[in-house]
């Protein structure tokens, strides 16, 4: 209790050699590029919090706005965990230059004590920390997860679903969903499914697939793989499954031609035929 | 012949990783597009099986520099429940677990060689290996 109070009453010269200890970390660390300013300012704050918890013993607050600002900041861990073991040897160098007699039972108190205050917050910091990162990490999953299966209706009655990346049995899931729920929310005649993204085509993914293009099937509309690169399609057949009992286009491009034949239209070349018209009546002219 | 890489196979991502691997090392060595995804695809089966029936196992890739030839070839080890009847597995459309059951025939074909050894109650080793044309 006593060397509480003394490091406490005596926090001006503490938070000086703390303040110095830990500028000297600045340039040859991680935090090279922050402006003195924000470094300075920061420290003050951090040492506020630590003397505002060992006060209080534990004033949570404090702890977990500073930890959400060192995280907005985009500082590493190491900064507190840092700023934590400096607060603990300059508080316990302090503490052994104002006494007298120092022998081993006095210095096993005095650590002990020391201890006692840095360990709850060391704790509650790294806890602060890592769980606003978990937070973090959580929502850029769900954000990653509606990117992981997009619909795109680009005109009434088509859409595709474009694949890039690595599929999995979560993301799977997603495809399926998503591909009955939007065609069905589009009106779509035709699904187009472009593998031209995917890395691999196992028997994972090709089930996956075939499954998803079954369930268009059964609501009425048409399921078009497309995007097969010449690789895909040579371990498609080496492993042996049978893609012949729905369509695939080798790219985006032909399967929208059929796309487009399916529902009953076709692409016509506007300059062709105003040189037409041109020559048309041109021939009229020259009668 | 000594192991050169080897992946750790618990988690889904696992899988991922093992035929990454599996495909830096087939090009690496030469081989073409067509091999280098026929590999990352055999990998890719063999992994996920690992994951799927035995929880956890190990894919090692080998390099093979002989002076008659060049490959690459995988083994994938676990001690899982085994296989009781191997020629049942190796037939097309055989499964267990819902799945397209095209997988270890599959590998066999994407393959050169294919080896597959297994023991109930003890675990399953599979080595398949691709040679360089
Ligand atoms: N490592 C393994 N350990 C135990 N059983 C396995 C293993 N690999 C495959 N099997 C069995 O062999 C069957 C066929 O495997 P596979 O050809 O990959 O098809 P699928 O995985 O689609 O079922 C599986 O359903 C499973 O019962
Ligand atoms: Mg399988």
């Amino acid at each position: 209790m006593e060397f509480k109070q003394l490091v406490i009453n005596n926090s001006d010269s503490i938070v000086q050699k703390w303040m110095e200890e830990i500028d000297s970390l600045k340039d040859s660390n991680y935090t090279a590029t922050i402006s003195d300013e924000l470094y300075e300012s920061t420290n003050r704050e951090f040492v506020n919090v630590i003397f505002t918890s060992i006060r209080n013993e534990g004033s949570t607050k404090a702890v977990e706005d500073f930890s959400e600002k060192i995280i907005n900041l985009g500082w590493p861990l190491s900064y507190i965990t840092d700023g934590l073991q400096i607060f603990r040897r300059v508080s316990t160098e302090y503490l052994l230059t104002q006494s007298e007699k120092v022998d081993s039972n006095f210095f096993t108190n005095l650590s002990a004590s020391v201890n006692d205050w840095v360990e709850p917050l060391i704790r509650e910091l790294v806890n602060e920390y890592s769980g606003s990162w978990e937070h973090i990490v959580s929502l850029q999953r769900v954000a990653l997860q509606e990117l992981s299966a997009p619909l795109i209706p680009v005109m009434e009655g088509i859409t595709i679903m474009p694949l890039i990346g690595t599929i999995d049995t979560e993301r799977a899931k997603l495809i399926m969903e998503n591909l009955l729920e939007g065609a069905i929310k589009h009106n779509s005649e035709v699904v187009l499914i472009d593998i031209t993204g995917v890395p691999v085509v196992d028997t994972m993914v090709a089930h996956h697939i075939i499954q998803a293009a079954e369930a268009v099937r059964l609501i009425g509309a048409t399921c078009i793989l497309v995007g097969i690169r010449p690789e895909i399609a040579q371990t498609i057949v080496n492993l042996g499954i049978d893609l012949s009992n729905f369509p695939t286009k080798s790219s985006l491009k032909k399967g929208f031609s059929t796309a487009l034949e399916i529902t009953g239209r076709h692409v016509t070349d506007l300059n062709v035929k105003e040189n037409n018209i041109e020559k048309m009546m041109d021939s009229l002219r020259g009668e | 012949m000594k192991p050169q890489a080897c992946v750790n196979i618990h988690k889904e991502w696992d899988i991922v990783g093992a035929r990454q691997l599996g495909r830096e090392m087939a090009k690496d060595l030469g081989f073409g597009t067509v091999d280098q995804a026929r590999i990352a695809t055999a990998v890719s089966e063999l992994a996920r099986n690992i994951y799927l029936y035995a929880e956890q196992g190990q894919i090692c890739f080998e390099i093979i520099d002989t002076i008659e030839r060049r490959g690459l070839c995988m083994i994938a080890v676990d001690s899982g429940p085994g296989i009781a009847d191997i020629s049942q597995v190796m037939q097309d459309g055989f499964t267990t677990s819902g799945g397209l059951g095209a997988g270890l025939p599959g590998v066999k074909r994407l393959m050169d060689e294919f080896d597959i050894r297994s023991e109930v109650g003890e675990g399953t080793k599979i080595k398949a290996t691709k040679w360089i044309r």
